[in-house]
């Protein structure tokens, strides 16, 4: 553990010298997606009952937001440092690789945490919504932000250009957060589609965080929560075997 | 024990043979060079040293530590300067000595860096971005970098190339004073009068291969020589030099001596010949010859 604490404070102070880029304008995004589609479907969704369309909405685009700017952190930090050549300087000192895994997944992290408090904090003087089960909200945070954290490691080491990691961001990252239930609860989609739906680990991840709020979601949260940890488990082992073998790092 | 050792490390990259075979030992305290032309195999030699490339056999250490078994304590003993200029946008030259301290452990290291800086004439963009700084500046700052853990062993890969007359004096004093006080230097350049000033032995490498190695003295007397060049306004070398002598490539003759002394002989005889000299000059043996006729003897043997 000789370089880790230094490797998360540079990966912290790296977002957080721009965040205005990188907290308070996912927060904004939130925002206007929170005003318009509140507008626009308001009257005609009921989710849950005795929850307001606007009130389901809240902690599913929070979470979105988690998510995104997750895996934002690690995946942009890795390109960017592999581009312009000063990932040496992380290979270079004796780091191990659990170490250099995870200073870049707990930096992406607490970018996620602090972006979802950001939008709580804008949210709350429009949108009141409960808070019945903190401590699951808080375990789902954690567990979300991680897989896209982990996610975003991989996509960092595997991109040889920015193009490649636009492409995993558009075409995987994005599809699976904006179908997992952030603007619909799963039980209105087809039976197809549902059981499409469960397949899809950020679902889970969004379920479980809303029943930290309301005390109902689509799934058992223990399911739930079981589900996202797995997948989690399963993703740190794939990837922290990556780096130990110098994959696309050290030649 | 051998600060840098090497037995016989091979690396391919596809078909290219980047190391084949390359085995030598840089003893503590030695100013040592690693020559050769592009694509020899230098840097991914300094590489592997570094753990930036795994060879696909052979074995490496840095005093004593094996850099893939015992990877921590061969990379805490090493400092590279690698030769790319590279650098992180975010941050100012004091976060970035301090960063790179911290990842090798070191929390407080605030004294050493300041000296760092001094010594590197950077005390001035202490509170800069990386952004602002010249080449040269950022150069030097990889330099700060590489020694913020005060590593045994420093690795130069061409640390000179654009970097201007003075700040090259600047750095050369201060790896100078770093080797007198004890560290070994590994230095690759393509400035050799550079490598024959500073280096106390010498490897030349060639198509992943060392093709020379000694002591830069015995290379230069081996390869190299003293010769009196001689230009003639009349007359012809006297039989006793015209034996010795070969064309100068620039015009007149080329005429070894063993030594200053035998400069005085070789008029002495010109004189009673009746040749009248044009000009005259004595060529100190220079790394660059040896440099070239090396390269050409390996040439003749591919």
């Amino acid at each position: 553990m000789t370089g880790f604490p230094t490797l998360l404070y540079k990966e912290v102070l790296r977002f957080w010298k721009v965040s205005f880029q990188t907290v308070a304008a996912p927060v904004l995004s939130a925002i206007l997606y929170l005003i318009v589609f509140a507008h626009a479907l308001a009257s005609h969704v009921q989710a849950f009952p005795g929850v307001s369309y606007v009130q389901f909405l809240v902690p599913g685009l929070a979470m979105m937001a988690m998510l995104q700017n997750s895996f934002a952190n690690s995946s942009s930090s890795l390109i960017q440092s592999k581009i312009t050549g000063n990932i040496i300087f992380i290979l270079l000192p004796p780091m191990g690789p659990a170490e250099i895994f995870a200073a870049y997944l707990i930096a992406s992290m607490i970018r996620g945490l602090i972006v979802g408090v950001g939008v709580f904090a804008a949210t709350v003087w429009l949108v009141p919504v409960p808070f019945l089960h903190p401590l699951w909200a808080l375990a789902f945070a954690v567990v979300g932000t991680a897989i896209l954290g982990v996610l975003g490691i991989v996509a960092g080491i595997w991109a040889e250009k920015f193009d490649q990691l636009a492409a995993f961001q558009n075409f995987l990252v994005m599809p699976l957060t904006f179908l997992a239930g952030v603007f619909y609860s799963m039980h209105t989609l087809p039976p197809f589609w549902q059981s499409v739906s469960k397949l899809n680990p950020f679902f889970y991840a969004i379920d479980g965080f809303r029943f930290g709020f309301f005390g109902q979601s689509d799934v058992d949260p223990w399911a739930s929560l079981g589900f996202a940890t797995a997948t989690l488990a399963a993703l740190s082992w794939t990837t922290l075997r990556l780096i130990r073998r110098g994959y696309k790092l050290r030649h | 024990m051998p600060a840098v050792q090497a037995a016989e490390v091979r690396k391919r990259f596809g078909p290219v043979r980047a190391l084949d075979g390359v085995s030598l030992s840089v003893e503590e305290g030695e100013f040592f060079g690693l020559l050769g032309p592009n694509g020899a195999g230098k840097t991914t030699l300094i590489s592997a040293l570094g753990g930036l490339v795994g060879a696909d056999s052979g074995t490496l250490s840095v005093m004593g530590h094996d850099v893939t078994r015992d990877y921590r304590a061969a990379r805490r003993a090493v400092g590279i300067v690698p030769q790319e200029i590279v650098f992180d946008p975010f941050f100012t030259v004091r976060e970035t000595l301090e960063i790179q301290s911290g990842y090798f452990g070191l929390r407080r290291n605030g004294e050493w860096i300041d000296e760092l800086l001094q010594r590197l004439a950077l005390t001035s963009k202490a509170n800069a971005n990386m952004r602002a700084l010249s080449g040269g500046m950022k150069r030097r700052v990889m330099v700060a970098q590489a020694l913020v853990h005060r590593p045994p062993v420093i690795v130069l890969d061409e640390p000179t190339a654009g970097v201007d007359v003075e700040l090259r004096q600047t750095l050369w004093q201060f790896i100078r004073s770093l080797n007198a006080a004890g560290h070994t230097i590994v230095l690759t350049t393509h400035y050799l009068e550079e490598a024959q000033q500073l280096c106390s032995r010498i490897a030349m490498m060639k198509d992943g291969r060392i093709v020379a190695l000694g002591s830069t003295a015995g290379l230069l007397a081996e390869f190299s020589e003293r010769v009196l060049r001689v230009k003639l306004e009349s007359g012809t070398l006297p039989p006793v030099l015209a034996a010795r002598a070969r064309p100068d490539p620039a015009g007149g003759f080329r005429i070894p001596i063993a030594d200053v002394a035998h400069v005085e002989e070789a008029l002495r005889e010109l004189r009673t010949a009746g040749a009248a000299v044009a000009s005259l000059e004595v060529g100190e043996p220079e790394l660059e010859e040896v440099f070239v006729k090396i390269m050409r003897r390996e040439e003749k043997v591919l």
